[in-house]
């Protein structure tokens, strides 16, 4: 298998990237240089890469870091006062009754799989993400995208391994009730 | 007894750590009487499912 990167494959993923970017810091110029600087890492360690991983994955994996380096930079270590405003705002209280039953019933999602090669829907989950607090999503996605473990996460963040856990929490029923709201019920009128 | 919402705690825990074993037995209890808990066990696999999609590229040779 002969790995090699060209400058087309970085044409190709840079709106993923910068995507992805935006989604992590939250400022769109901020985003831009980031995906500028793993642009100019990429074509000068293109012949690190082996091959073994996907040219995106390996591209998203330089994000990460220049990402880190930025929060490092910018003394963002996220604060208590930070964390216990992400939790407020992903507060998932109005989705339980005071008896921790559910407000209004979850619903059967009905062949979920068929969206996944739905452009639509990852528009709809996009949507979603943006709904979340900026750290509850960066959280969310440093765990689904990254596939970090929570310890790295806790690292790298500065959180507290329950603020972790329980952002994930929230983030992840958020995300549920508003795909569920916001895709599969009206998907389901329509048949 | 364990309420809905401690579920559904544990249903994301559980995609971050492994439970002890009370929590697997206390879980495995709710889910068996609980549709509306299930739904969530399914939809939050889901969840992973698409994320796990959304990096995966499509692979070119």
């Amino acid at each position: 298998l002969n790995a090699k990167i060209t400058p087309s494959d970085l044409a190709e993923h840079r709106p993923y990237l910068l995507k992805y970017a935006v989604l992590q810091v939250g400022q769109r110029e901020v985003a831009e240089d980031l995906v500028q600087e793993v642009m100019l890492a990429a074509m000068k360690g293109a012949a690190g890469f082996s091959g073994r991983a996907s040219v995106r994955t390996w591209l998203t994996a330089i994000l990460l870091n220049k990402v880190a380096d930025h929060r490092r930079q910018a003394g963002r270590e996220v604060s208590l006062e930070a964390q216990q405003e992400a939790l407020g705002a992903d507060s998932i209280e109005a989705m339980f009754r005071a008896n921790g039953s559910y407000a209004s019933m979850p619903q059967e999602w009905r062949n979920p799989e068929e969206s996944l090669t739905d452009k639509r829907f990852s528009d709809a989950l996009e949507a979603c993400l943006g709904r979340l607090s900026e750290l509850g999503r960066q959280v969310f996605l440093l765990r689904e995208l990254m596939g970090l473990s929570i310890e790295e996460i806790c690292k790298e963040l500065g959180l507290t391994a329950t603020n972790c856990s329980v952002l994930l929490h929230r983030g992840r029923m958020r995300l549920r009730g508003c795909l569920e709201d916001g895709w599969f019920a009206k998907r389901q009128k329509q048949r | 007894m364990l309420s809905c919402k401690d579920v559904s705690k544990l249903l994301s825990d559980r995609l971050d750590r492994q439970l002890g074993l009370m929590e697997r037995v206390r879980l495995r209890m709710h889910l068996v009487m609980c549709t509306g808990c299930s739904r969530v066990e399914r939809q939050l696999a889901f969840l992973r499912e698409a994320f796990s999609g959304f990096v995966k590229p499509t692979d070119r040779e």
